[in-house]
């Protein structure tokens, strides 16, 4: 397919190079899945999408035209639309796009796949999951139970007007599960969240995730639940287990970095940041023991790649190191509108939407802390993991998160579980109450393909690395009405 | 697109064999968008895409596959090669006892032809309009269509030209006039207005801000705040599914009988609502179902698989069981009058980021938005900087709901995640006392 869309773009471009930069971003897209609840296959879908996006930037200006006819007549319009709209904002733009340059890049990448979800027939795929599906149910207290596992394979292709030409293939395997048991007025969720397994890779990622021994803990301790207190509402040490760590991260590091929040862009729709350019190289975000890094290098983790949908080549960077706030996430664009460093972050949920700052990979880099050594630090406390409510400002600063599973600690022990258990607090002042970082053996490469953001709106896959962390004196507090 | 979709289909059931039943869905969009920030043009462009979906029903096994459409001449081969395919796939399924389709024919047609400008003609009347101002959002204008085929002869088509500016005017920091103009016949002058509104609006946020601390306070929730929590409601609220798995926000209505206040009535309005009327499996989507009456809960919304599971009647409802077109009855209370009921307390233009602090409990918190406004003596008299609330919705839209306004907003939704939405929602304002702020 690659190689007559590539003619086709070549051909279509206007014959004396009258455009400053043109560019065509193609993306073929298949997905599948197999999914069983209450203990019936769910409908068979899958599908295929296909199409291109051009981007044109001319005399100060910028437009796009994303569709899916590829072929010549196609493309020509595609650039015919998109030079337009660069015409039309030569005097309107936000940004004088006379002054962004970009070099060609050559670049490719391909997710490595052990076991090819395509190389196992459907039978086999069917009883994989059926036997995680096993291992939810058989309780009368259980009112719903789900297992599935979705395959996506991705295959993209950028081209420039200047020989630009990167080509890069992701397959993705999320796993989930999902148990909900009610007794006594009582309901009680466990589950991988929202699909916070998600890695690239095969299905040899469901050894990897512990895909059927999960499935048997979550039956375990949604009964456990039912019969557990609600949470106690004090100020206590947490211990959040990387299934939390993941929004934590996400939440309240991630998108206040976000560059095009920074600059103003996302303030009709996700908002804006309480952080300010002025605070890169100085700002002490969290304790000295916080370091987070922009990482596309990770092998599984779900936004590794070689360039970014802007076609800057991506490498792994310290967004903040020992607590002190380092650079934004901001591609290259961003970068040359703030006038400072970011990452290789400009990313499209497909052909059809154009690339915006994104949070790709980020991770909290491991400590040096056991499990058994960060909760035996706690005199009163509780761990808590698998998230299940998320709320945090515009701003990203006062937040509240909810997860599924709590249990007390006390005297450095774990003791009583407890449900419902909420907690709230200020991304400002949150990181800097981190007093434990768990080591590699606490880590877990984690990833969701549902960050919002943009508009027109955009749902994209994020990568989060972490190790369980403790944080000193948070509002901790449990549910009922 | 409507005659190419049904082309299309007809290619594809020509490739049916037996008593094989198949269904097709088209979701199609040629859309323009315009982002803005600080008044000027952030991205401009122009999406088309097009969607078909097959679905081959052998008894009760079944199997579906999504493609792109477009002008390719092997599109028909393309669409004989998914049939077959999906046949094979057919031969290795159980048999899905949840499986439900509408076998009762029922055809029609909704078409409305393009009554505004261009995009790149709207976007510069927006510049020229938005001079001085920091204003920031998105026009999302153009065709949205929908279309069902079935080889049992039916046959649905919806399409329309609508557009939706949805933007904010910003004052300083996070403080900002939310406000937006959306339709399918764009005045310059009622435009125009609404932003003449928005500068108007934003002389009381240019003032420094009030920071007040937790505790309960007296409130009124314009349209769009109040938007934003039945919005979470739909969210599993109203799904058949989650009544009947015991996970809806209000399971203790199902369970214990509880009722939310007499003033509130909540219907899925698909009769007054700006989508299609007919849904995924072909059933045509009832004009009203009424989902709570008077604080009863009276109903669910029901897609065919699920009440095929649970041995009730379908009544138009989406796989995903959340409202398209809700629409909130009003109250008595007339918007003239709000500032004076509300007397002291906050004025809630917008809520944000809301979720459940325990859903099965009907236990829901989020953030004020934009502009929060401090009312004493019955009249604004400051900013106030956000704040979170962590609520009971029994307290919310029970016994803590004073009443709701007498005039109603008609919301088309901005949501453009894959695709731009047809979703609606028409409700009035509340005045609630003792609503509980946390942090």
């Amino acid at each position: 397919m690659w190689p007559s869309i590539e003619r086709a773009f070549r051909e279509a471009l206007p014959a004396d190079t009258e455009l400053a930069f043109c560019s065509l971003r193609v993306v073929e897209s298949e997905r599948d899945s197999v999914q069983i609840r209450q203990g019936v296959l769910e409908p068979m879908n899958r599908g295929v999408d296909r199409g291109g996006m051009v981007t044109v930037r001319h005399q100060g200006g910028y437009g796009y035209a994303a569709t899916s006819e590829l072929s010549l007549s196609g493309l020509r319009s595609a650039i015919r639309s998109a030079s337009r709209w660069a015409q039309q904002t030569r005097a309107t733009s936000v940004f004088d796009w006379n002054s962004f340059k970009q070099e060609a890049v050559r670049a490719s990448y391909q997710s490595v796949v052990g076991q090819p979800w395509l190389g196992t027939s459907l039978q086999d795929r069917i009883s994989l999951v059926q036997r995680a599906h096993a291992e939810l149910v058989g309780a009368s207290e259980i009112v719903d139970s789900r297992a599935g596992v979705s395959w996506q394979r991705d295959k993209m292709l950028q081209l420039s007007h200047d020989g630009g030409r990167i080509e890069q293939e992701f397959e993705f395997i999320a796993p989930d599960l999902s148990v909900v048991a009610h007794a006594n007025g009582v309901t009680q969720t466990r589950s991988l969240g929202m699909v916070d397994r998600m890695r690239q890779g095969g299905l040899e990622l469901l050894e990897d995730v512990r895909f059927w021994e999960r499935a048997a803990t979550l039956k375990q301790e949604v009964l456990e639940l039912l019969k557990a207190p609600n949470c106690p509402s004090e100020a206590m040490d947490v211990v959040l287990m990387p299934d939390q760590m993941i929004l934590q991260i996400h939440e309240s590091i991630g998108h206040p970095l976000e560059l095009d929040r920074i600059l103003g862009d996302e303030r009709n729709y996700a908002g804006t940041s309480f952080v300010t350019q002025e605070m890169f190289g100085s700002y002490q975000y969290g304790s000295p023991l916080l370091n987070v890094t922009f990482d596309p290098t990770v092998a599984t983790e779900v936004a590794s790649y070689a360039t970014d949908d802007d076609g800057t080549l991506a490498q792994k960077e310290y967004v903040i190191q020992k607590g002190i706030l380092q650079r934004p996430l901001g591609g290259a664009i961003s970068q040359a509108r703030a006038g400072m460093l970011g990452t290789a972050n400009a990313r499209a949920s497909s052909w059809n939407r154009p690339p915006i700052d994104r949070m790709a990979n980020l991770n909290l880099e491991v400590g040096d802390q056991s499990l058994s050594q960060l909760i035996s630090a706690v005199e009163r406390g509780i761990l808590l993991k698998a998230n299940c409510s998320w709320s945090i400002d515009d701003s990203r600063n006062k937040f509240q998160f909810g997860c599924e599973w709590g249990q007390l600690i006390e005297n450095g022990k774990l003791r009583q579980v407890v449900r419902n258990p909420n907690y709230r607090g200020i991304s400002a002042t949150f990181w800097r109450n981190l007093t434990g970082v768990g080591d590699a053996s606490t880590r877990e490469v984690l990833g969701t393909p549902f960050c919002g953001k943009g508009e027109p709106n955009q749902a994209i896959r994020v990568g989060h690395a972490s190790p369980a962390c403790r944080f000193r004196g948070v509002d901790v507090f449990g549910g009922d009405a | 697109m409507k005659a190419r979709f049904f082309e299309l289909f007809e290619l594809a059931d020509a490739a049916r064999q037996g008593k094989e039943i198949l269904l097709a869905n088209y979701t199609g969009e040629d859309s323009e968008f315009v982002r803005f920030n600080h008044g000027k043009v952030r991205q401009p462009g122009s999406v088309a895409q097009h969607a078909l979906s097959l679905e081959l029903i052998d008894g009760q096994r079944h199997a579906s596959v999504d493609l792109s459409v477009s002008e390719h001449p092997e599109q028909g081969a393309e669409l004989r090669a998914a049939v077959q395919s999906l046949r094979e796939v057919l031969a290795f399924l159980p048999e899905d006892p949840h499986l439900l389709y509408s076998e009762e024919p029922c055809s029609s047609s909704v078409e409305a032809a393009r009554a505004f400008p261009a995009g790149d003609e709207l976007m510069l009347h927006i510049v020229r309009a938005a001079t001085g101002l920091d204003l920031v959002g998105l026009l999302a204008a153009g065709e949205v269509s929908r279309g069902f085929a079935n080889s049992l002869g039916q046959r649905n088509w919806f399409s329309r030209h609508t557009f939706n500016f949805d933007f904010s005017v910003y004052a300083r920091g996070d403080r900002a006039v939310k406000s937006g103009y959306a339709g399918q016949r764009w005045d310059a002058s009622v435009f125009e207005g609404i932003v003449q509104a928005a500068r108007r609006d934003l002389i009381l946020l240019e003032q420094p801000a009030k920071t007040i601390a937790p505790g309960d306070y007296d409130v009124y929730l314009a349209p769009p705040a109040l938007q934003e929590i039945v919005d979470l409601l739909g969210w599993g609220g109203f799904s058949l599914k989650s009544h009947q798995t015991r996970q809806t926000p209000f399971l203790r209505m199902l369970t214990e009988g509880a009722r939310l206040s007499s003033k509130l009535t909540l219907v899925e309005d698909t009769a007054n609502g700006a989508g299609p009327g007919f849904q995924a499996s072909g059933f045509i989507k009832p004009e009203q179902v009424t989902l709570i009456e008077a604080g009863e809960l009276k109903g669910a919304l029901a897609s065919p698989r699920s009440a095929k599971e649970y041995g009730v009647v379908p009544n138009g409802a989406s796989d995903q069981e959340i409202p398209a077109a809700l629409h909130v009855h009003p109250g008595s209370l007339a918007v003239a009058d709000v500032m004076q009921r509300l007397d002291r307390g906050l004025f809630i233009n917008n809520l944000h980021y809301l979720n459940y602090s325990d859903r099965p409990s009907g236990r829901i918190t989020g953030m004020t938005r934009f502009a929060t406004l401090w009312v004493e003596g019955g009249r604004a008299t400051s900013a106030v900087n956000v704040m979170r609330f962590d609520e009971s919705l029994f307290r919310v839209l029970g016994e803590n709901l004073v009443d709701l306004t007498r005039e109603q907003a008609f919301r088309l939704a901005s949501d453009t995640y894959g695709g731009r939405s047809t979703a609606s929602v028409r409700l009035p304002g509340a005045l609630i006392r003792g609503f509980r702020l946390t942090l």
